[in-house]
């Protein structure tokens, strides 16, 4: 069953509180080689059957008002993916 | 909710007649924690508390609305967002944008529904530190003529619980400056800034002045005794009276009955 993938990502204006703890927790364990760390939220969307073009703008209309909140994040990706 | 006070006095003006057929709706969603102190909050107003189911399709006959603090959906998705299309929602919105102008304060989680319900700009991502935290607040009331800030003096600083993990209030460079121009910064954070809002925001208003949201919680701050540890109330704590958070409650009462300043 095709799934819809939707990214949504803090807005780079942002200062992203999780992303800075994250990457304070890194060098910790090691790993030197990152700067700096967003993290964003990957959905999931299951569809029965075919993905159409319908479908497909239904969830671009639910990732700008459900799944992201404009004033904060974007969404940086709406794609489909084949099981 | 038609419990009596147990403790305390039961302050100022509660059972002025004229005040108790007040309805003040108070909505619960799944996961509010706050509802029913902020109903005792109404009562202690001296108004009537009418409890509100978040899956209502209408509002009924209440004559201002609270929405109470607490973690709406466990927070899940962001805070306040799923609850912001409750079915009674959409009933507070349009009254609240209606001419009549229902009054709305949104605390804490309640604060998070509006800004996500649009009632109001700006949003709350997680506090600057990380940490859930826990403490008596000193805030300043920078504007006293909205819906639930009657009964306070422009500049008065009042003590009142705050906890709060997404408590960090943030809004664009241009929407701070015209919150800011018009008035609508209601409540800033005085001495201390608990979670890196912006301007040291802690409340703000909707342009007409009827929906105000705070994220500290004036609600746990109604009865001697049992408010803020204030040197007032014989503790070690900060400045203020442990009844500061009431004047929101008794303010409403004013708006409704059409009192001015």
């Amino acid at each position: 069953m095709p799934r819809i993938v939707v990214d949504v990502m803090p807005k780079p204006e942002i200062l992203d509180p999780q992303g800075k703890a994250i990457v304070g927790a890194l060098p910790r364990l090691g790993f030197t080689a990152f700067s700096s760390v967003r993290q964003g939220k990957r959905f999931e969307l299951l569809v029965d059957g075919e993905v159409t073009e319908e479908i497909l703008a239904q969830a671009r209309d639910a990732a700008e008002t459900l799944l992201s909140n404009p004033v904060i994040e974007d969404v940086v990706n709406v794609e489909v993916v084949e099981a | 909710m038609t419990e009596l006070p147990l403790i305390g006095e039961a302050i100022a003006v509660a059972a002025e007649p004229r005040l108790a057929g007040a309805r003040i709706g108070v909505v619960t969603f799944p996961g509010t924690l706050d509802d029913r102190d902020a109903a005792r909050a109404v009562r202690l107003a001296g108004a009537t508390p009418v409890p509100l189911w978040h899956a209502d399709t209408a509002l009924g006959d209440v004559d201002a609305v609270v929405i109470p603090g607490g973690f709406s959906y466990g927070d899940y998705l962001r805070a306040g967002a799923i609850a912001r299309f409750a079915p009674l929602m959409s009933q507070i919105i349009d009254a609240a944008n209606s001419d009549a102008k229902l009054p709305v304060l949104g605390i804490c989680n309640g604060f998070q529904i509006l800004t996500e319900s649009h009632l109001l700009p700006g949003s709350m991502i997680k506090n600057d530190h990380l940490k859930f935290m826990c403490r008596d607040q000193v805030l300043r009331v920078e504007n006293s003529n909205t819906a639930w800030t009657l009964d306070y003096e422009a500049g008065q600083e009042i003590t009142v619980p705050l906890k709060n993990q997404d408590g960090q209030y943030i809004a664009d460079e241009k929407t701070l400056d015209a919150l800011e121009a018009e008035g609508r910064v209601v409540f800033r954070y005085v001495g201390f800034n608990p979670n890196g809002s912006r301007r040291d925001i802690a409340g703000i208003s909707n342009t007409a002045g009827n929906v105000v949201g705070l994220m500290p919680h004036p609600e746990h701050a109604v009865e001697v005794g049992f408010g803020p540890e204030t040197a007032l109330s014989g503790g070690a704590g900060i400045g203020g009276s442990d009844t500061d958070g009431l004047g929101f409650f008794t303010s409403v009462l004013t708006k409704i009955v059409g009192g001015a300043k």
